[in-house]
């Protein structure tokens, strides 16, 4: 694995970049940058401004400050409508799926083909190609979504954001609700979408899956950048970066429980 | 079966439903598991051609019926309406003002004023529009129900009619015009309405076989043969019998036939383009359809503007039945009927689902219990209490198969 990517071509550069939610500071002069074919990883604790970040480049919710350079031009990435037309696919956390309708569907919201005369068969059968090449689990594209399961729903929700063949595809914790093999699928499937050449921006709070597939791992701490590191970082490394020093409340509760389990057994 | 596995039928899990055995027991499941599709409107049908023909046998005489079928057609459209805005979770409770409102100006503009009737139509029909366009804006830019603001609509719209309508108070529109011999007069000839009693079911089977061949040609599987006969012939039938009955009678009013093929339009936009699929997504989860990409914004705007102008084409319809334009157009139980057809023929209240048939087959039986208690001779208060009963009992079933259909894992 490459840990050095920097010489692929630039997709997306955050400069600066941050957003207040009245009082609060959910990002404070964050910077990032995406390339061609790498796999960027977010990671940080709760509340660290990962998912505002990724709704800020979905569209969202807009920056209150900075400035986001996509293939070299500045642009504002207004509403939903305008991140899917720069190339910018979100698969969200809470999955965005419309329980009413079928999984064709849901796939193909917003970008159905033939406005005025939906083609269901084409659309079915693409559906069924792109679940295939998912490796999907999926009994029937004519069910609607309040039927599926949630790591269903998953796999529906990335093939979604895939239909449009985007620059980089963005996933907000996308195999915290599936299954072991669904899990290696989707980090297969993390590393097929790399190699066609497109940016990835994966979100996680699994460090074995970010280091298993990510080129780069970006830190945020607090709405703050917290470092940049190599897929070759160890487990303290990380820790301490997402959770602020080597003294942190990991550490501490290790110390703790070695200094506290005489007294616990004692108790006892 | 090819050698070659269709897309469809790949996994192991999937029950294969083929033949007419299989429709039922997939017919069977849907029902179970709180997808009642039609069966409360049947139900309700026979229950009450039951009880009124036995109250009073001129209920089911053929010339009752064609009455019924004129009747139908306003409150129909009206009903049509109010489906694109239920379908979003919204509600618009100012159609009967508003179908009071363009039956007033179609009156003063045509009668008072003297300008051609097509033209007044239009004017109504835009003034429709315009009315729509404002709850959109208002629920957009302020962010104020549409309960709210077409309850503010209400007065409002209802204020205007009594305005336009001056001290008058009804304005007599001309007998032998075409479009008052439309509302009470003109029905179709015998052969023509057998012709067209033909069409549904040719339609359902020949766009069916080229919905056949084109699955198999792209490898899905492929609906039984047998189920789209059997569809195509029994609508047919169905049809078929009906209009024979009402041909016994004065026959097949063409203003019913004008409606029908309004929803027909209807469901085909909701259904069959993109404008539709997005109506529904942004009544099953508007924050999905927007990260979709969906203008929701503009897709309201666009409801709003389809329910206000079909409420306003209902007004004409029932102004063109009644042969004016009066203070009473639109008001009473005009509102309720429609919005209440709408519901039993199984559009949630809930947003995200429903059809545009809905409000034909919800029009059928609001309009035969209407009809039914009139032929009875009840006073309005006793009409009031019924239908306003009705109502409550189609909101119950509705509150119900949702409840079904969620604990079956359904939409």
């Amino acid at each position: 694995m490459t840990g050095a990517t920097s010489d692929k071509e630039l997709i997306l550069k955050l400069s600066n970049v941050s957003k207040q939610f009245g009082a609060v500071t959910a990002l404070d002069g964050i910077d990032m940058e995406v390339h061609k074919g790498e796999v960027v990883a977010l990671v940080g604790d709760n509340g660290a401004g990962k998912s505002t970040l990724v709704k800020i480049l979905a569209g969202v919710h807009a920056k209150t400050s900075g400035t986001i350079e996509f293939e070299g031009r500045e642009v504002e990435i207004g509403t939903p409508g305008r991140a899917l037309e720069l190339g910018i696919a979100t698969v969200f956390q809470d999955l965005a799926l419309c329980e009413n309708l079928d999984v064709v569907a849901n796939l193909f919201l917003g970008q159905e083909m033939n406005p005025w005369r939906l083609n269901e068969i084409e659309m079915e059968v693409r559906a069924w190609k792109l679940l295939g090449e998912l490796a999907a689990r999926i009994p029937s594209v004519r069910e609607p979504i309040a039927s599926l399961s949630g790591g269903q729903r998953q796999t529906v929700a990335i093939a979604r954001s895939l239909l449009l063949d985007p620059e980089i595809i963005m996933l907000d914790e996308p195999t915290a609700a599936l299954g072991v093999a669904q899990t290696a699928e989707v980090l297969n499937l993390i590393e097929r979408v790399r190699d066609r050449g497109h940016g990835v921006i994966l979100i996680s709070h699994n460090m074995e899956d970010v280091r298993a597939v990510a080129d780069r791992i970006v830190v945020l701490r607090l709405g703050k950048n917290n470092g940049t590191f190599g897929p070759d970082a160890s487990q303290e490394e990380l820790v301490s970066a997402i959770t602020g020093a080597t003294d942190n409340s990991v550490s501490r509760r290790a110390k703790a429980r070695d200094a506290a389990s005489s007294v616990e057994e004692g108790a006892k | 079966m090819s050698d070659t596995q269709k897309f469809d039928r790949a996994d192991s899990r999937v029950r294969e439903d083929t033949g007419l055995a299989g429709a039922a027991r997939a017919f069977v499941d849907r029902v179970r598991s709180g997808d009642l599709g039609m069966i409360p409107v049947i139900l309700g049908l026979i229950v009450i051609a039951v009880v009124f023909t036995s109250l009073n046998p001129v209920f089911m005489r053929p010339q009752n019926l064609t009455n019924l079928l004129f009747d139908a057609a306003a409150v129909g459209l009206i009903s049509l309406g109010v489906v694109f805005c239920l379908l979003l979770g919204e509600i618009d409770l100012s159609i009967g003002s508003m179908s009071g409102v363009a039956s007033a100006i179609l009156g003063v503009l045509w009668v008072s004023v003297g300008i051609p009737w097509p033209l007044a139509i239009l004017a109504a029909l835009a003034a429709g529009a315009f009315t729509g366009l404002v709850y959109a804006a208002l629920l957009n830019r302020f962010g104020m129900p549409s309960f709210v603001s077409t309850l503010a609509g209400l007065l409002a719209l209802l204020g205007l009619q009594l305005f336009l309508l001056g001290n008058s108070g009804s304005i007599n529109l001309p007998f032998q015009s075409f479009l008052i011999r439309f509302g009470q007069i003109l029905v179709m000839p015998g052969w023509l309405s057998y012709l067209l009693a033909l069409v549904p079911g040719l339609v359902i089977f020949v766009f069916g076989m080229q919905t056949r061949s084109e699955r198999a040609a792209a490898n899905l599987s492929v609906p039984a043969m047998s189920v789209l006969v059997a569809k195509a012939a029994s609508l047919t039938a169905v049809i078929l019998i009906a209009v024979w009955y009402l041909n016994q009678g004065r026959g097949v009013p063409y203003m019913f036939v004008f409606f029908v093929l309004l929803v027909t339009g209807m469901e085909y936009i909701l259904t069959r383009t993109q404008f539709g699929r997005s109506i529904f997504a942004v009544g099953g989860n508007r924050e999905a359809a927007r990260r979709a990409g969906i203008k929701v914004e503009r897709i309201r705007i666009y409801a709003f503007m389809i329910c206000s102008t079909f409420a306003a084409a209902g007004g004409i319809l029932a102004a063109s039945r009644l042969a004016s334009a009066s203070r009473q157009a639109g008001t009473g139980d005009v509102n309720l009927n429609a919005i209440a057809a709408a519901v039993i023929g199984g559009t949630s209240l809930f947003g995200g689902r429903g059809s545009a048939w809905s409000a034909l087959l919800g029009v059928l039986v609001i309009q035969a219990i209407s009809n039914g208690l009139t032929l009875l001779n009840l006073s309005s208060s006793l009409r009031y209490m019924i239908l306003g009963a009705v109502l409550a009992l189609a909101v119950i079933v509705d509150s119900l198969a949702r409840q079904s259909r969620a604990s079956h894992g359904r939409a």
